[in-house]
């Protein structure tokens, strides 16, 4: 089942590949299978059992002598994660279909490709395995960059590469320190690392190497350079997989495996990680402020958010576990969207430049209407999704230090500051000769943003599906953290 | 021992092609013969004989690595571009092919020192014709005559450490060495690390390690490139099989003299061969240093010396010759269009050809190690190995030489899919095609795979 799940997409990459140069349908195959794939992750969904922890469970010898596995299986965490990129990626391809991009049937499949590997990193549960996903993600994320990206392209997308290749590196090393102290043969599975019980020395040096590797992947400050000129200059369905999704596997490997792995050096350390995390929340913030480039201000106002996510996962507290679980989701939702809306004004206006802008309200209402909702959601505003996350986030860290729950406050002032007086200078004013000849919205564009603000108001009214899927699991791996600590 | 023959034999005969009049026929002959080479190499399997007064051992090990090279030299005659024309020196080149291709048979074989130099001598001898096999070229000259001489001067100290092992253990046979290294229980004279030393500085030459690589880029880059590329690959998967199975077998014992020489030699290579890479504008020559770099890996190999260390060397051997064979084959082709090897050559070959260039893409990211590739899975042996036995520094240089490898294979990857505004559409034969398609599907099927190769040994 899961299987499927992960190898679908991988076929369907193929067959879009096939798809001769020049023909329109690229597009259409790779949409149909990626709804194909929602489907069957919803199908799943309804056979998936939260209170039953790990499930679907697929156990294969992939090279026995060496102790890799091919485990896969999910609960309720790598649940939710699978739910949003199966969620996301169907969005991502319609949303680009307003684009004429060269050679579609190669940038349609490697967005499949893409969607396969982030799958199987959600899933795996052997070390190995984890880390092949890991990098199989960045080669299509590196080619879509490269081959359709901004004019800097070249010299934005190696140091992307590389930096993230760094942090992998490192964490493969740890990994291969990791497999070498399991007993008996050595093996990667995840119960046999999560049982090492090494000493806090040890686990404090694997801890930095698995850190950098998510902090690089997040991006926590002070790993997050790459970051703005990459999505800046990506196109914007690379900007999308990378903040939408991608960001997500950091969160994830250190939701799965950092922290259960090594708990004494999160002991040691994790104050260390959080203080790191709320810096980048203010910085990022304060860098958003002044952006002129919107594409720019949203790329700045993820790095706040994931610092948020990662500060409330380090308070190893139930509140900031689901905290982070569900401002994955909406983050992955919420970043996904304002790409999207900094694209429509990008493709109609030819600027991201804010100040050059304004007045669209009057000229596209409806527009208008879907920017300010998927806005408000961004800063966290009641009844939206963005405040459910950042309440149980803030709640956590509270658990955990008053003073640093206050800091990463801020960010909901100064992501307010920021996010408003974007769309004030976008939205509203009077309307200038470039404005005047926006216009608003198409169906299909629509069918982008529909989905969206459902998935808002619908985590924002009521996230308790949501929360019950990934409570058991949350919880199970929180009592393993503190059991060892 | 059948190989050896039916390679001697297809060596022969090809030298007698042209007087007996069927040079048409000499290409089947010899591909038939490295398949009948190949055969009787895979049916030696498990025997472990010995040979002429135990001067030979066909053992597994000297197995794997002669049919990897054999595998390697079919490869290369079927990408080789002469192949299917007919160049007036074309005979006398396929007939050095072959015999070095036996020098490297001996290479992974030998049970003296004797046949190790003989070994390294009929291999190099006719390496030396061939670097400069285009003699109206003067950089090809250049490179045969330095080849020539370094490989002289390696030689030499070659000789002379096999001369101090001598005399300290008075044989040249491997397992008296080995039986009078152990009987030493630790104190091991002065003479016999002498000897241990001189020998590993002259295969150091051999394998352009660091610092005794600098005639590789020269050589490399004069030489034709058909021949650059059957030296990047056959003559240093044998130089390594050589080296492996003197330092796995001989001198395992006496480990505590050699191993830091070889730490230091393995993490200076790994150092200068990534980073002089970067530099590079032309793609020979960037190869060249790439080389360098994966020899420092493997030297790694050679450093762990566990039970993984064959297999490892093995497999990294075969991705590392795989990957390499491809990029040379598809620089054959774009150099001999652009008159040129520099890296902007490259330049959009994604338009002009989708599968020269995706078959680039997929031996620059396994060259780079990045999985699901094969070179990932041989650099991922390679430093478990070493690894467990506790070389954590040297591993982390490893790593950050094999970052520096992304940043130059990347620029190659980069250039593919840069806009070009002459649309020339490169002619690929179907023969080449063919290889391409092989030796691509066999970089990934490794990836994923890697126990069909690794595990054999």
């Amino acid at each position: 089942m899961i299987s499927l799940l992960i190898f679908f997409p991988l076929l369907a990459a193929v067959a879009t590949m096939l798809v001769p140069q020049g023909a329109k349908n690229a597009k259409l195959v790779a949409l149909t299978a990626a709804v194909l794939e929602f489907i069957l992750s919803i199908a799943i969904v309804f056979q998936f059992n939260p209170a039953a922890g790990r499930q679907f469970t697929e156990d294969y010898w992939w090279v026995a002598s060496l102790g890799i596995s091919y485990k896969v299986g999910m609960d309720g965490i790598s649940m939710l994660l699978v739910l949003l990129t199966t969620f996301l990626v169907p969005l991502i391809i319609l949303s680009s279909f307003r684009h004429q991009y060269k050679n579609p049937s190669l940038f349609y499949s490697l967005i499949l490709i893409m969607q396969s590997a982030l799958v199987g990193v959600f899933v795996s549960l052997d070390g190995f395995l984890f880390y092949v996903f890991w990098e199989l993600a960045l080669i299509p994320i590196y080619l879509i960059c490269l081959m359709w990206g901004g004019k800097d392209r070249v010299r934005i997308t190696l140091k992307f590469f590389i930096y993230t290749l760094f942090g992998s590196l490192l964490m493969l090393v740890a990994l291969i320190y990791l497999y070498l102290q399991t007993p008996g043969n050595h093996t990667f599975d995840i119960n046999a690392l999560y049982s090492l019980h090494l000493s806090a020395s040890e686990q404090s040096w694997i801890f930095w190497a698995f850190f950098i590797a998510f902090a690089i992947k997040m991006p926590v400050f002070p790993f997050h350079t790459w970051q703005p000129d990459t999505y800046t200059d990506s196109p914007t369905p690379g900007t999308m997989l990378l903040s939408g999704i991608m960001l997500k596997m950091g969160i994830y490997g250190v939701i799965r495996w950092l922290l259960p792995m090594v708990p004494l050096g999160v002991h040691e350390w994790g104050t260390t990680a959080m203080i790191l995390s709320v810096i980048g929340v203010v910085y990022a913030s304060c860098i958003a402020l002044v952006q002129k480039d919107f594409k720019r201000l949203i790329a700045y106002s993820s790095i706040a958010h994931v610092g948020l996510i990662s500060a409330g996962i380090f308070s190893l507290t139930v509140q900031g576990f689901q905290g982070g679980m569900i401002q994955m989701l909406s983050h992955g939702i919420n970043v996904v969207g304002m790409f999207f809306i900094a694209d429509i004004i990008m493709s109609r206006m030819n600027t991201r430049t804010m100040s050059e802008l304004g007045g669209i309200r009057n000229t596209a209402p409806v527009f208008a209407t879907f920017f300010v909702i998927i806005l408000l959601a961004t800063v966290a505003l009641p009844l939206t999704n963005g405040f459910i996350g950042e309440f149980l986030l803030i709640n956590g860290i509270y658990q955990y230090s008053t003073w640093m729950a206050a800091v990463a406050g801020l960010t909901i002032i100064l992501g307010a500051v920021y996010m408003l007086t974007a769309y004030q200078k976008i939205s509203l004013g009077e309307k200038n000769k470039l404005t005047e000849t926006f216009s608003d919205i198409t169906t299909s564009e629509k069918l982008v943003l529909v989905p969206l603000v459902v998935m808002i108001f619908w985590i924002g009214i009521y996230p308790k599906p949501f929360l019950d899927i990934a409570e058991p699991s949350v919880k199970a791996l929180l009592s393993v953290i503190h059991g060892a600590g | 021992m059948n190989t050896l023959i039916i390679l001697s034999a297809v060596g022969v005969l090809a030298l007698f092609s042209e007087m007996l009049n069927f040079k048409k026929a000499l290409g089947a002959i010899i591909l038939l013969g490295l398949v009948g080479a190949f055969a009787a190499d895979v049916m030696a399997w498990n025997t472990n004989r010995h040979y002429y007064n135990e001067m030979m051992v066909v053992d597994n090990f000297s197995v794997a690595f002669t049919g990897l090279l054999i595998v390697i030299t079919f490869l290369w005659f079927i990408m080789s571009p002469d192949f299917f024309r007919e160049p007036s020196s074309r005979i006398d080149h396929f007939a050095l092919i072959i015999f070095a291709l036996i020098g490297g048979q001996l290479m992974t074989s030998y049970n003296n020192m004797l046949m190790l130099f003989l070994g390294i001598e009929i291999l190099s001898i006719p390496m030396f014709i061939l670097a400069g096999s285009n003699k109206s070229d003067l950089k090809s000259n250049e490179a045969a005559l330095k080849y020539f001489l370094m490989a002289a001067f390696a030689t030499g100290f070659l000789l002379f450490g096999m001369a101090l092992i001598y005399g300290a253990t008075g044989s040249f046979q491997i397992q008296n060495i080995t039986q009078f290294i152990k009987s030493q229980q630790g104190n091991i004279p002065v003479m016999l690390v002498a000897g241990i030393l001189m020998m590993l500085v002259g295969l150091a030459f051999k394998v352009s390690a660091a610092p005794f690589h600098f005639w590789t880029p020269d050589v490399y880059t004069g030489s034709p490139t058909v021949i650059t590329a059957f030296m990047s690959t056959v003559v240093k998967t044998a130089a390594f099989a050589g080296f492996f199975r003197l330092f796995s077998m001989c001198f395992e014992s006496s480990s505590a003299t050699w191993a830091n020489t070889i730490w230091a030699l393995s993490a200076l290579t790994i150092i200068i061969g990534n980073v002089t890479a970067v530099y590079q504008t032309s793609f020979k020559r960037m190869l060249a240093y790439s080389s360098i770099s994966h020899a420092g890996y493997m030297l790694m190999a050679i450093l762990a010396l566990n039970q993984y260390a064959q297999g490892s060397i093995l497999f990294y051997a075969t991705a590392y010759s795989i990957s390499s064979i491809t990029a040379f084959a598809v620089l054959l082709l774009v150099s001999h269009l652009a008159g040129n090897d520099s890296i902007e050559s490259f330049n959009g070959l994604a338009k002009k050809n989708p599968l020269l260039a995706f078959a680039t893409v997929l031996a620059m990211l396994s060259l780079a190690g990045i999985p699901p590739l094969a070179g990932f899975f041989a650099k991922y042996y390679i430093f478990t190995a070493a690894l467990q036995q506790h070389y954590t520094g040297l591993v982390i240089i490893a790593v950050m030489g094999s970052l520096i490898g992304v940043y130059y294979y990347f620029r190659i990857i980069i250039a593919l899919f840069k806009s070009e505004n002459d649309d020339v559409v490169i002619p690929v034969n179907n023969t080449f095609k063919v290889f391409l398609v092989v030796t691509s599907v066999a970089a990934l099927l490794l990836g994923i795979m890697p126990q069909l190769v690794a595990g054999i040994l």
